[in-house]
């Protein structure tokens, strides 16, 4: 089992996973939305929701400084181990740079964020429209870029599992009874 | 010779009130402002008023006699987002197709010491008429005066925000509006 990651790596992962669909289908779906009380419900949700990711990928990260993943497979070419490398940083990149943008358009919308309403998160930005429109564009940009590197994340896992038949799937997976003792 | 002195010392220290005993009438709206601050979700949120304009008479020594009517246009909301601005102005909220001005007219004045008044007074929004009192204060500041205040308002007494707004869960009922206000003298 030393090719596997460790399960509080996988629990994370297949947490923030579900949560960072959710917040980028949620993302996409209510910005077209008529202003009405469950457009401002689904706003508030989206942003405590963003801020319990973003609290995730800190912890993810702490972790993973203290835990070596497993390496990629030997017979993996160079420039796809480079490519599998980028994409991950990129994934960590954007898991930080999503919620942060979404903080700074709140702060500069003159919208706070109180998480789950009942913690205030402080703004970092004093209100400026045309900042709060910049910073708008800057994640709603992120969240493109996000889902087009999310699916390439999928796709490669699927690859790794069905054409190369590699345990890169896998090793993610939640471990058999049998293997866990 | 000791007698004169104080008497001197006493209209040096009366000066300044004689200087403020003009009467104050004409608001200026540049210097003034009119927001507001409710709860949305548990969440603070402000905005304000653009375009406001009013007439008044106050002079500081006999304030019983003040009067001020208020208008604000408004249209002229900004709530911070475009889509804010629309909603608020369309029928559930404003209606100001129908209702364009709030209206605020003074019943009377009465200081209540030091430079704080409280100002009685009808408020008309969305055709609802509300008694009201304003607690104000003012501040000569060179040729012109200030006024500043700030008063909370339950939006459902004036039906400000109905249907599916109309419960108190997304946005609260209370709605704080705090005004300063500039007006000249002569």
């Amino acid at each position: 089992m030393k090719n596997h990651y460790t399960a509080t790596a996988k629990s994370l992962h297949w947490v923030m996973a579900v949560l960072i669909i959710g917040l980028l289908a949620l993302g996409f779906y209510m910005q077209d939305l008529p202003l009405s009380p469950d457009k401002l419900k689904l706003y508030s949700w989206h942003k405590w929701a963003g801020v319990t990711a973003f609290l995730l990928v800190l912890v993810r990260l702490a972790w993973r400084a203290g835990h070596r993943p497993p390496p990629l497979p030997a017979s993996m070419p160079k420039p796809l181990q480079l490519a599998a490398h980028g994409g991950h940083l990129a994934l960590y990149g954007l898991m930080l740079a999503m919620p942060l943008s979404g903080w700074l358009m709140s702060s500069a919308k003159g919208f706070q964020t109180v998480w789950f309403g009942l913690l205030p998160i402080p703004d970092l930005l004093a209100k400026d429209k045309a900042l709060g429109d910049l910073l708008q564009n800057v994640h709603a940009t992120l969240a493109v870029l996000f889902v087009l590197i999310l699916v390439g994340h999928v796709a490669a896992a699927l690859k790794h599992h069905f054409i190369d038949r590699d345990d890169i799937l896998t090793r993610m997976l939640p471990a058999r009874p049998t293997t866990e003792n | 010779m000791k007698h004169a002195l104080s008497t001197l010392a006493l209209l040096a220290a009366l000066s300044p009130l004689s200087a403020g005993a003009v009467e104050y009438n004409q608001v200026l709206p540049a210097k003034s402002s009119v927001a507001f601050t409710y709860q949305q979700m548990g969440v603070a949120v402000d905005g304000q008023f653009r375009k406001f304009s009013g007439q008044l008479s106050f002079d500081p020594a006999k304030p019983a006699a003040a009067r001020v009517s208020f208008d604000v246009e408004l249209a002229s909301v900004d709530t911070g987002a475009p889509e804010g601005d629309a909603e608020v102005a369309g029928k559930p909220w404003f209606n100001t197709a129908a209702f364009p001005v709030a209206r605020f007219v003074s019943s009377g004045v009465k200081a209540i010491g030091g430079n704080r008044y409280e100002v009685a007074g009808k408020l008309t929004i969305k055709g609802r008429t509300q008694d009201v009192v304003v607690p104000a204060t003012f501040t000569a500041q060179g040729a012109s005066g200030v006024f500043e205040g700030a008063f909370t308002l339950r939006r459902a007494d004036f039906a400000i925000g109905e249907g599916s707004w109309a419960k108190f869960d997304i946005v609260a009922n209370d709605i704080r509006l705090k005004f300063r206000i500039a007006a000249s003298g002569k």
